[in-house]
């Protein structure tokens, strides 16, 4: 099931993860720091949709529904009741989790699926969305504006490398969680799940409990997401944290690099980071990467159903015939073995 | 093993299932046949816990488990598969089977060992590493089989296993059957291949309009001037044993 060997595989996972480490030091211009930055917060939401959406197949159209309630719970903490930033990483999770129990228990309950799991999620999304603007605790429409005192003890840091090894340090703990996925019990029900939910009851799997704890942990990394933005950017407001772009974002990341594989996401990430800062600098024209994303994502679904990851499979094949004969002739034995059945 | 008493299903106005009385013992292959459309596989469904029965109990092992969800019979030991066979494509066999090998057992090393012995048991150990969706038919029912033996199961409920095979991979699946049972596991099967039927089943039921119409060994069953009513219409019977027919239909009218 895997092309490559362990071996290979941990090279590959080491010398990524070296690549991470010093590119902040390699480019420690503030320009490039940043775009690591963004390029590692798309990776990390994009693999809370991605553990939801494409390995178990609850797609969500408004996943920013918990990155959002990350957002708000971390920030409300901080600034109404005084509590140390940090605490906002584990009440964003916890947000996350408690928005994705509701969500998933309300809409597995009433048996939904597909595309209208898909606009359910939309409309939680949109309902908090207004939710937020309404009320008080949330500062309403004006959004909630985080003073500015840069310390490690704040969650602030000086310089942007210290943002950048934080969402460094959780886009690798999102890495590690799919890569759990693929290899454990919990992530084989869940592809079971999303191919067949009849025979995956029949072979004794409780396809509720799991679709609901799939939605407490992608929404507890979504949340998370959402307490990392607020300490960056240090303003939210209902239309940036509950808003559809975000959640266009964290799909669009995932179905470009490859919905329900494990560097899908990353590899979405940093492409669209990439079209971003780069049509940014070049072009004076609002909205030019967003059109570009649009254009990139009927092009992919065209002709990589399967995302980028897809293509750099066929490539390795390509460059490695021996590998790719041996899997010819595994095909070809399977062909033979079947017609002899 | 298995008990099935006044079981009863209503589609609307129709009584798909009609006051059925079933009754599978231990280590045995029992079979249930019928004409298309008799209400087998809904009865199947009732059992499994797929449709929610209007009347009658279901028992297994001695536990009422009369309206339990899915997931907890098949976890009882009690898994069906579909006569439509529904592989989850996109995995490799391999994947397909560990997902019912999880089941049992729940570590990585262990699922992934035993289904790759259960592939061997049903002779798919050459086409471990394909996806699932480019099996033939032949090898999606198997697929089926092997997915479900995979849990662990007391009681397998096989619906139309043969349907679409040819005779050779009849043959084949026959034999494999009969080693699931030899291994300990109790069968109960839907089935329209009638040579698998007569060979491997010790009892049948025979199921026509929703009603269990006849039941017994093969032999008799199959000579049953009811049973051959059903399938080939009013009147066959006589043509088929112009002697007995007439005896047998009074006693039945």
């Amino acid at each position: 099931m895997n092309a490559l060997s362990r071996g290979q595989s941990w090279l590959l996972h080491g010398g990524l993860l070296l690549v991470a480490l010093v590119f902040p030091l390699v480019f420690p211009s503030s320009f490039m720091v940043n775009f690591g930055v963004l390029a590692l917060f798309y990776a990390f939401i994009g693999q809370s949709w991605n553990i939801a959406g494409g390995f178990a197949g609850q797609l969500s159209f408004g996943h920013v529904v918990f990155f959002g309630a990350g957002a708000y719970a971390s920030t409300i903490l901080q600034m109404q009741y005084g509590l140390n930033a940090w605490w906002g990483l584990p009440a964003s999770a916890v947000a996350g989790a408690v928005v994705g129990w509701v969500i998933g228990v309300l809409s597995f309950r009433a048996g939904l699926k597909g595309s209208y799991f898909a606009l359910i999620t939309l409309a939680f999304a949109e309902t908090m969305r207004i939710l937020a603007n309404s009320v008080e605790i949330t500062g309403g429409g004006m959004g909630m504006l985080i003073p500015a005192k840069p310390s490690v003890d704040n969650l602030q840091f000086a310089e942007r490398i210290g943002f950048y090894y934080l969402i460094l340090a959780l886009t690798v703990a999102s890495i590690a969680i799919a890569v759990w996925l693929k290899h454990s019990r919990f992530g084989a029900q869940l592809a079971a799940i999303r191919e067949n939910e009849d025979s995956a009851r029949a072979l004794g799997i409780n396809i509720f409990a799991e679709k609901v704890k799939v939605m407490m942990l992608s929404g507890a990394m979504a949340g998370l997401g959402g307490c990392f933005f607020a300490q960056y950017f240090l303003y939210i407001d209902p239309s940036i944290v509950f808003g559809v772009d975000k959640s266009v974002e964290m799909l669009l990341v995932s179905m470009i690099g490859g919905a329900g594989t494990v560097y899908g996401p990353l590899v979405g990430a940093v492409l669209l980071a990439g079209i971003g800062d780069v049509t940014r600098t070049l072009f004076d024209a609002q909205g030019l990467s967003l059109v570009l994303y649009g254009t990139l994502l009927v092009v992919i679904i065209a002709f990589l159903p399967n995302g980028l990851i897809d293509l750099f499979k066929r490539l390795w094949f390509w460059r490695n015939p021996t590998t790719a004969a041996a899997k010819v002739k595994a095909t070809k034995a399977g062909v033979e073995s079947k017609e002899g059945a | 093993m298995l008990r099935v008493q006044g079981l009863t299903k209503i589609f609307g106005g129709l009584r798909a299932v009609d006051n059925a009385n079933v009754e599978v013992p231990e280590g045995r292959i029992v079979a249930l046949i019928g004409p298309n459309g008799a209400g087998k596989t809904t009865l199947f469904a009732c059992i499994a816990g797929f449709h929610q029965a209007n009347a009658g109990q279901v028992t297994l092992m001695g536990k009422d488990i009369t309206g339990l969800p899915v997931h907890e019979i098949a976890r009882l030991g009690m898994v069906r598969t579909f006569q439509i066979t529904q592989p989850f494509a996109k995995l490799s066999v391999h994947e397909n089977i560990a997902v019912g090998a999880y089941q049992k057992y729940p570590d990585r090393r262990h699922a992934w060992e035993h289904a790759r012995q259960v592939a061997e048991q049903v002779g798919m150990s050459s086409l471990l590493e394909q996806p699932a969706s480019d099996l033939t038919v032949a090898g999606r029912k198997r697929l089926e089989l092997a997915r479900t033996l995979a849990t662990g199961p007391k009681l397998l409920l096989l619906d139309e296993v043969m349907a679409g095979l040819n005779p050779s991979e009849i043959v084949d699946i026959i034999e494999v059957i009969q080693k699931i049972r030899a291994s300990g596991v109790t069968v109960l099967l839907i089935e329209h291949v009638m040579q698998a039927v007569m060979s491997l089943s010790e009892h049948i039921y025979v199921l026509s309009y929703g009603k269990i119409i006849a039941e017994g060994a093969p032999r008799e069953v199959v000579n049953n001037p009811a049973v051959i009513e059903a399938y080939l219409g009013r009147g066959a019977a006589e043509q088929a044993h112009p002697t007995d027919a007439a005896s047998a239909e009074t006693s039945h009218a």
